[in-house]
């Protein structure tokens, strides 16, 4: 378990072989150590983490998208790397606006782990962050003509309006 | 004409006759029948020992005991339509429900055991298309019905939506019992008996609101 400390010297290493602006933050709570990296740098970072650092994380644990509507930036894509020698994890966090990641802010890194090939497909099917490099970005989960990117939070939930107490003189006729 | 079943001969004496007893039975019968019985007294002989039906209702009948679901699980709900076959507690084959056959060809319903997606709304539509006339479909549980917990982006709203259904079986997950009722309601129904209104059910003859009808006495009333 990697502790403030280790984050602070884990993001040191990566600065100085990497950049400054590579690593935006450090983020140490419930346990749990991220690092905020910028987009542009997130797969030469991982490729650090993988290959170079002192300590390296061998194995992608996860892939996937957030939503921190309304704050801005809102897109967010989250990596859970995991030592399998030492038993420790890292996260590896980057946010951008909806606008960049559509633009293809995120490079892809399917070329370090192929397992993340199906986990940048989900992210793109339902946060639409479209990873530049990857050869084969398409709709994972929902149908290959649906529009919209539905687990983005201003998404409309869709189904059946939902009846509360709050809003039931809200809904016309609901008593039909 | 109704399908007439005549008492079971259970007196021990007419089956432990001997053969050669047997025998003068059966001549004696048959005198009978060639001089004794006179033409409404022998068209009733036989009527009594004849079985008449419309074909269509001899069809039905064949039908509605024999109707075989498509393999087919969706969601959760099918674990417990595995348990309708699969345990002696309720037979389906009791009610000859228990050939799933794995091909919609040769299947005559289909169970929708579970909840059901957007990307899989088509594929249980050409399922359905697949199979040959005539087919049943029995929506199993709350989110075949009606999607059930589930208001989302991801599922469809009831899977009346896009394929005709029969019967509903409510519950999440129904009981193995329910699905079986729901199968003997759709033996029913095959057979043509309209009893599946919720007035039949529940013995509410009588509160139809027609209107200018103020002798709702007249109207047809079965009771139970």
């Amino acid at each position: 378990m990697i502790d403030a400390t280790g984050l602070e010297l884990i993001a040191r290493s990566v600065r100085s072989s990497l950049g400054e602006g590579t690593v935006r933050e450090t983020i140490h709570a419930h346990g749990q150590a991220t690092l905020d990296v910028a987009p542009q740098a997130v797969r030469d970072v991982l490729a650090h983490l993988r290959d170079d650092a002192d300590e390296p994380f061998d194995f992608l644990a996860s892939l996937h998208g957030c939503d921190y509507f309304p704050r801005e930036p809102r897109l967010a894509v989250h990596y859970q790397l995991l030592s399998t020698e030492r038993r420790e994890r890292l996260g590896v966090r980057t946010r951008m606006t909806v606008e960049d990641a559509e633009a293809g802010a995120v490079p892809t890194i399917t070329d370090l782990w192929a397992g993340a090939d199906y986990q940048e497909k989900e992210t793109f099917d339902f946060f639409g962050v479209r990873f530049t490099g990857h050869d084969d970005l398409r709709r994972l989960h929902m149908p290959e003509d649906y529009e919209g990117h539905p687990q983005r939070r201003d998404f409309p939930i869709g189904g059946e309006p939902v009846l509360f107490t709050f809003n039931e003189h809200k809904v016309p006729r609901w008593y039909e | 004409m109704e399908i007439r079943r005549q008492p079971l001969q259970t007196e021990p004496q007419k089956f432990n006759l001997k053969p050669d007893e047997l025998r003068v039975r059966q001549l004696r019968a048959r005198q009978m029948l060639r001089g004794e019985l006179e033409d409404s007294e022998l068209g009733s002989y036989v009527e009594s020992r004849l079985g008449l039906t419309t074909l269509a209702k001899a069809q039905n009948w064949a039908r509605a005991n024999a109707p075989w679901p498509l393999t087919f699980g969706l969601a959760c709900c099918a674990i417990e339509m595995i348990s309708v076959v699969g345990s002696p507690r309720t037979d389906a084959a009791r009610f000859g429900a228990e050939v799933f056959r794995a091909s919609p060809r040769q299947a005559d319903m289909i169970i929708l055991s579970g909840r059901v997606s957007m990307k899989m709304a088509p594929v249980i539509r050409r399922i359905y298309d697949q199979m040959l006339e005539p087919k049943w479909v029995i929506s199993m549980g709350a989110c075949a019905s009606s999607a059930g917990m589930f208001n989302n982006y991801a599922l469809v709203a009831g899977a009346d939506r896009f394929i005709p259904v029969d019967v509903y079986v409510p519950g999440c997950p129904p009981r193995p019992e329910a699905l079986l009722h729901g199968i003997n309601r759709l033996q029913e129904k095959i057979k043509g008996q309209p009893d599946l209104g919720w007035r039949e059910r529940y013995g509410a003859h009588g509160t139809e609101e027609v209107w200018g009808r103020t002798d709702t006495e007249s109207l047809d009333h079965r009771p139970g």
